[in-house]
């Protein structure tokens, strides 16, 4: 029976923001690289994003963001990991992403950020790499 | 790291985690299991199952609803197939529920199926147990159809409901696929749509016929039906839902609490639940022994002795696998 | 990014052409081509401004007047928006084209949990009809149109509009504004949608209705095959899902006892414009024609004008690239020439930063003087339909028709748009679709200039295309929320709370019961109740949609 070494992510869509053509193919992109993939759906909170991280034991939450809120959203949802007993999990962050706020979100505790046209081989193994 | 009593105190964390092991195969997932079943045997398992596109997690999400204004704890196991060819699978059910994210009495799993096609792994039972420990009140799993698998959802349910949608001939199929057996309660979701009433009169009719079989069996005639220890059976009941607006969600939660009722008063869950144990305990000595097995013969003299002596027809091949079973079942299983 | 499939030889000759909606382009077309469909001027084409308009819906077209371009404006507070307003009027822009941000799409406050770090960033943030007092002061509302780039509460952004003309002394009956008002395509695409399905329709059946006895200028729907397009639609998809849509609406008003005729020619549509230029302008060709027979056909309509497919073809967002910016100038302005030979009437450009950011001012000005370009200079005034009577052209545009009947049908098929929509079929096929043809993106298979050169794009760590290039980004200002949220407290204070309450809950029962939300919704403005309460009404009567699964 084939059970060890499946990673679980979480796709979430933080906040009000509607465009999820972005976080769905991604979805599929990491289904078909064999990754368990749990959806949040749309128009999540923070709360909404943590409880479900914690209630389906996920070793990634991968963030969708296109509003250009990424890095006081990212800040926030950290500082709920760590609170929550989640700091174990990895945080990757993608959407409309500047490059000039990579930096900064890695320094925050992103452990990958995917900015738009990122190839989805660089995302599958990205996530992949986190667990060697 | 896990800590028993968060478990059973209910704590989210320590319960998933706990699960996630337990999916994993870890071994150290097994001293926890062991200890908690002290702690389980209250809560009430309600399986949901029924084709794709039904509208079972929308119906799931009304019924965490109902539950809750019942103020009781609901969790939810929702099992969705893994990819036979990548080994991945998006695991969406919990999208329609998400609404009840943060409410603190309720849990929601999903489930990779992880070659379970169709039907339940040992570790959505296990997850039950865990859950069933954490103090819910009502565990809903939900699942699509009966396929092969170590257990089909009603060897796990105390109650199961089957969902179908409104279309002609919707009935035969589930003659074919055998689950008019299986059900305790049946759902005609979406029955908004035209074929409705057609197809609830079509599931009442092959119902009685299932009455009648099982009435056949119990004779003498002329009595209502009974079981093996004299006690009436639970008649299966067809309800109309429209999950998406709420429909007829309110009869079914009490529905399924009445047939709790009933099975108790009429001392049925216990022998339910014993027949279940009988199987989980013959799959776990199946699991156990397989195991055994297979770690024997990857490291064992005696696979690769009888190999070659079957090669050198010094003993037939049966003859050498019955020595391979004898010594493997002897050897001594770390309990 | 709606390019063709080339399959090339070894020596790079192209073998085979295949646009996204599944044409196949031949090496050369003649006369042959237009046999072989059955082609008839009078049935196919007909003359400018003739049934089934084709050609065009006027007769001179451009000629008489040319487009009316309207760039998506609105940022941060009202007073900003209204500058912006100002200065694009000044700039020669004859209509506008406002942008809300996320907290007031969806519809709440400015001070609501959700709309922390929102409020402001993806356009102008409306609380109250004193926001939309600030943000249309000084705009004379008898003269320019405004669309409303709203949706899921489009209802309570057109009560606002009539609101505010009436404040500054406009009649309602002089006042033009087309509210975007497709709920079903956010259902699609946009994902900024709140209440469930049937309800949602019954919103936009309602402004529709609405519109049709008070609000003779407005167009009261405008229904968005871009947004279709950009989540992942083939271009025949883009329009017959929007045809398909336009069904359902105009079902519901036909069940209010309402002639079609009554209507239909208030319908307007938003398409976008990008991609492979011929494959776009067969497309708008074919749709004004099946849109006028559609009309004529199943619904009955006679009266000419009511006929006519309009709205904005845009350039797409999904078009441009995030890698070499500047590329996306160049971009923009042949899909605006794509605009301009399918005879838009009225066009929005995407900014070339659009990538990074909501478009900065000199942006939005290079956008709008690409536009006028095309006008001014070169030469697309001179003729209608320049286009036409090219073999390759009518050809590729009989194709489209087919494709787009095609993909009609397998809606039908599904029980309808909005039983589509609910099931999740229209989303399951648009995300697979999307996310194949990304595949084939990143596998080279499909060209993008400046991204695609061998199938990787991937750039490495650190590498920062904003500092390399002169994009200059929106910036976020944290003042606009406090602002925002201080406006909001002093309205709470100072207005009358039994007004409010009063208003609401007269909302509430028409919610409720079948009445029209309409004026219920224009005296609650009118009362000074906030976006979140009046959108709070309807998340309690009609609750909330849990979207499908899209796998």
């Amino acid at each position: 029976m084939e059970t060890k070494n499946k990673i679980r992510v979480l796709i979430a869509k933080p906040g009000l923001d509607g465009h999820d053509k972005g976080a769905k193919i991604v979805c599929l992109a990491l289904r078909d690289a064999g990754f368990e993939v749990i959806y949040s759906g749309l128009h999540q909170s923070l709360d909404q994003i943590i409880r479900t991280a914690t209630q389906e034991a996920v070793d990634v939450i991968g963030l969708s963001i296109m509003s250009g809120a990424h890095l006081p959203i990212s800040e926030k949802l950290i500082a709920m990991m760590n609170k929550n007993g989640l700091g174990d999990i990895k945080l990757t962050v993608g959407g409309v992403i500047p490059n000039r706020d990579i930096p900064t979100l890695k320094e925050m505790g992103v452990a990958q950020v995917f900015p738009g046209g990122t190839s989805f081989d660089k995302i599958t193994t990205g996530m992949k790499l986190l667990f060697k | 790291m896990l800590k028993i009593d968060d478990i059973r105190s209910g704590s989210h964390l320590a319960g998933a985690r706990l699960i996630r092991l337990i999916e994993d195969n870890e071994p150290s997932a097994i001293e926890l299991l062991k200890s908690l079943y002290a702690n389980t045997g209250k809560a009430f398992i309600i399986g949901i199952t029924g084709s794709p596109g039904v509208g079972k997690s929308t119906l799931i999400d009304a019924l965490i609803f109902q539950f809750r204004e019942l103020s009781k704890k609901v969790a939810v196991i929702a099992v969705d197939p893994t990819s036979p060819y990548t080994g991945g699978a998006i695991l969406g059910d919990r999208l329609r529920m998400q609404r009840h994210a943060t409410d603190p009495d309720v849990f929601i799993r999903s489930m990779a199926s992880r070659g379970q096609t169709g039907g339940l792994s040992r570790a959505a039972k296990d997850a039950t147990t865990v859950l069933d420990a954490m103090g819910f009140d009502i565990i809903i799993i939900e699942t699509v159809g009966a396929g092969q698998a170590q257990f089909d959802i009603a060897s796990l349910a105390h109650c199961v409901g089957i969902v179908s949608i409104p279309s002609s001939g919707d009935g035969i199929q589930a003659v074919k696929a055998g689950i008019l057996e299986t059900g305790d309660i049946f759902i005609v979701n979406k029955s908004d749509t035209p074929d409705a009433d057609l197809s609830f009169i079509e599931l009442c009719g092959m119902l009685e016929m299932r009455q009648s079989r099982e009435f056949l069996r119990t004779l003498p005639p002329g009595l209502p039906p009974k079981t093996d220890n004299g006690h009436p059976t639970w008649q299966p009941k067809v309800l109309k839902t429209i999950a998406q607006d709420g429909t007829g969600i309110k009869e079914l939660t009490h529905t399924f609490l009445s047939y709790l009722d009933f099975m108790k008063k009429n001392n049925l869950l216990k022998s339910k639940q014993k027949t279940q144990e009988k199987l989980y305990f013959k799959t776990l000595l199946k699991d156990l022994i397989l195991e055994k097995i297979n770690g024997f013969m990857d490291e064992s003299k005696y696979v690769e002795t009888a190999l070659n002596d079957i090669q050198l027809n010094i003993t037939d091949p049966i003859s050498a696998a019955q020595h391979v079973v004898n010594k493997t079942i002897g050897h001594k299983i770390k309990e | 990014m709606g390019v063709a499939k080339y399959i090339k030889d070894e020596r790079g000759a192209i073998k085979e052409v295949t646009y996204q909606s599944g044409i196949k382009v031949k090496p050369a077309y003649g006369p042959e081509d237009l046999e072989n469909k059955g082609f008839e001027y009078e049935k196919d084409l007909g003359a400018p401004g003739e049934y089934p308009f084709t050609r065009s819906i006027h007769p001179e077209s451009y000629r008489s007047r040319a487009w009316t371009t309207r760039q998506y404006t609105g940022f941060g507070t009202p007073q900003e928006t209204n500058e912006r307003f100002k200065l694009m009027i000044k700039n020669g822009q004859n209509g506008l084209n406002v942008a809300f941000d996320l907290p007031t799409q969806m519809g709440y406050d400015s001070d609501h949990p959700l709309a922390q770090g929102e409020v402001g960033r993806v356009g102008m943030a409306i609380d109250s009809l004193k926001d939309f007092e600030t943000a249309f002061a000084g705009i004379p509302l008898d003269k320019i149109g405004s669309g409303l780039t709203i949706n899921g509460v489009a209802t309570i952004m057109m009560a606002m509009y009539q609101a505010t003309a009436e404040k500054f002394g406009y009649a309602k009956d002089k006042i033009s504004t087309t509210p975007q008002n497709d709920i079903l395509k956010e259902m699609i695409g946009r994902g900024a949608w709140i209440f469930p399905v049937e309800h949602g329709v019954r919103l936009v059946g309602d402004s529709i209705e609405y519109a049709v006895k008070e609000l003779p200028r407005s167009n009261p729907v405008s229904i968005c095959g871009y947004h279709i397009r950009e989540s992942g639609a083939t271009p025949a998809q883009e329009i017959a899902y929007a045809f398909a849509i336009a069904k359902a609406y105009i079902d519901n008003v036909m069940e209010r006892d309402i002639d079609p005729s009554d209507f239909v020619g208030r319908f307007s549509f938003n398409f976008n414009v990008y991609g492979n230029m011929w494959e776009q302008i067969a497309k708008f060709r074919a749709a004004r024609k099946l849109w006028a027979r559609m009309l004529k056909e199943e619904y009955g309509v006679t009266d000419k004008k009511k006929l006519f497919l309009r709205g904005l073809f845009g350039g797409g967002g999904s078009g441009l690239t995030k890698e070499q910016p500047e590329n996306n100038i160049m971009r923009g302005a042949y899909y605006a020439l794509g605009a301009a030979l399918s005879g838009a009437q009225t066009t929005a450009l995407c900014s070339f930063d659009e990538a990074y950011t909501i478009p900065t001012p000199r942006s939005a000005l290079l956008s709008l003087r690409t536009l006028e370009m095309l006008m001014d200079e070169v030469g697309l005034r001179d003729t209608v339909d320049p286009l036409a009577g090219s073999y390759f052209i009518e050809t590729i545009t009989l194709e489209m028709e087919e494709k787009i009947i095609e993909e009609m049908k397998e809606v039908e098929k599904w029980g309808g748009m909005v039983k589509s929509i609910s099931n999740g079929f229209i989303q399951r096929k648009v995300s697979r679709q999307a996310y194949e043809f990304e595949k084939g993106m990143q596998a080279g298979v499909y060209k993008k200039v400046g991204v695609t050169p061998g199938g990787q794009r991937d750039q490495a760590d650190g590498e920062d295309d904003t500092q390399k290039t002169d994009v200059e980004l929106h910036e976020y200002n944290e003042d606009w929320a406090i602002k925002s949220k201080a406006n909001l407290e002093e309205l709470r204070r100072t207005r009358n709370d039994k007004k409010v309450k009063d208003s609401l809950a007269a909302l509430e029962k028409a919610a409720k019961g079948s009445d029209n939300v309409m004026p219920h919704l224009v005296k609650c403005c009118h009362s000074y109740a906030t976006v979140g309460e009046m959108a709070g009404v309807f998340r309690d009567v009609f609750g909330e949609w849990k979207e499908p699964e899209f796998y």
